[in-house]
């Protein structure tokens, strides 16, 4: 399967602007199916990017956050052709790392 | 008044209105020429600075303020998730082995703006979702849902190889396909729904005005950017989508996706904005 992850990393010289969009369903648990049953929480509890061995970015989430979240942050320091590391933990679990070159 | 000037005054009305009337039945016959010539003056004029083309941006193209919005979202557009999967779907063969660029003209790549197309010998108006579905029915796979999911992922992934061709819809030399356009046209004009508001109040009447948060796309280009992901839905939603939630929004009650009327509209819609490019798939607040 393809990731779940796309992330785009811009060196603005000093520095480093990171756009990231996930795809998950980031059920909030309060939400009824078509049948009438609830539809268990399932959302992204942790979102973490690293860069250089050092996390530059951590997002600690909850079930408030929307489906297919985006995230943008920028950070002091990167240069181009590094490598940024990007996971996610939710709450069943399961999780998804990718990395991505700055550009 | 003298009987003499009574009478040469009534002459006077009688041939007044013998010339009127040639012309009170041109306006009468279909002219889609001159509907579409008139339907683009007319948000040209309302919306002098918008360039023709940006009209395909709903309602980005309303406002400075929303262009910018636009053009940050586009770096990033929340439609990729559908986009890869519509790729995926089309490519993947059925269990019969054929895919579906074997029941479109040039492989299903580029195609976009020849839909919805009038097909003389069914003697209906063939929309892109009609067909998609007729060709998993020809290749003995179920239909699938009308609205989302995969009937918009691979919209989707068909008007992105679409992307920047002029919408080019014709209306053959055949009286049932001037009579679907009007039929669209009248639909577009029709006021229904509890709330009395035909597709025209909103979309021709008060684009780029707000409707609670959201600011009402124009009618002209909207079919252009179909399918599109709706911050609104969490999703993305197709042409049918789009027209369904209209008629519930209003109070009225939503025909089946792709019923004759639905299908009818879009020709309309889509023929009004010939000349405008394929934009699709969108991203809409």
């Amino acid at each position: 399967m393809a990731s779940t992850i796309r992330v785009r990393a811009i060196s603005n010289g000093d520095t480093t602007e990171v756009q990231a969009l996930i795809q998950h369903p980031m059920d909030s648990g309060f939400v009824k199916d078509a049948q009438g049953q609830v539809i268990p929480a399932h959302f992204i509890q942790q979102l973490t990017f690293e860069h250089g061995g050092k996390t530059v970015f951590v997002a600690d989430w909850g079930p408030a956050v929307s489906k297919d979240p985006y995230v943008k942050f920028a950070f002091k320091g990167g240069n181009k052709g590094d490598e940024i590391k990007i996971g996610w933990v939710d709450n069943k679990g399961a999780s998804d790392a990718t990395t991505a070159k700055i550009q | 008044m003298t009987t003499r000037s009574a009478i040469r005054f009534a002459l006077l009305a009688l041939a007044a209105l013998a010339f009127a009337e040639p012309s009170a039945r041109a306006a009468d016959t279909p002219d889609p020429v001159a509907d579409a010539k008139a339907f683009q003056k007319f948000f040209t004029q309302k919306f002098p600075k918008v360039k023709l083309e940006d009209f395909v941006n709903g309602p980005y193209s309303m406002n400075e303020d929303m262009h910018r919005q636009w053009e940050e979202k586009e770096q990033f557009p929340p439609y990729e998730f559908a986009l890869e999967a519509g790729k995926d779907m089309f490519s993947k063969p059925f269990k019969n082995g054929k895919t579906y660029a074997d029941c479109f003209p040039n492989g299903g790549i580029g195609i976009r703006q020849n839909y919805p197309y009038f097909d003389e010998k069914e003697g209906e108006v063939v929309t892109l979702e009609l067909a998609l579905n007729r060709c998993r029915e020809a290749n003995g796979e179920a239909p699938v849902s009308y609205v989302k999911d995969e009937m918009a992922s691979l919209t989707a992934y068909m008007a992105y190889t679409s992307r920047g061709k002029p919408m080019d819809i014709k209306i053959p030399n055949d009286l049932r396909a001037l009579e679907a356009y009007e039929n669209g046209k009248r639909y577009f004009y029709t006021r229904r729904g509890q709330l009395n508001f035909s597709c025209a109040t909103c979309h021709v009447q008060s684009p780029g005005e707000r409707i609670r948060a959201e600011i009402l796309a124009p009618a002209l280009g909207i079919m252009n950017a179909m399918p599109i992901y709706r911050s609104e839905w969490s999703g993305m939603g197709t042409t049918s989508r789009r027209f369904t939630t209209c008629n519930s929004q209003i109070r009225g009650v939503p025909l089946n996706p792709q019923d004759e009327e639905y299908r009818d509209l879009e020709y309309y819609l889509s023929y009004v904005s010939n000349g405008l490019p394929i934009s699709g798939p969108g991203a809409r607040p």
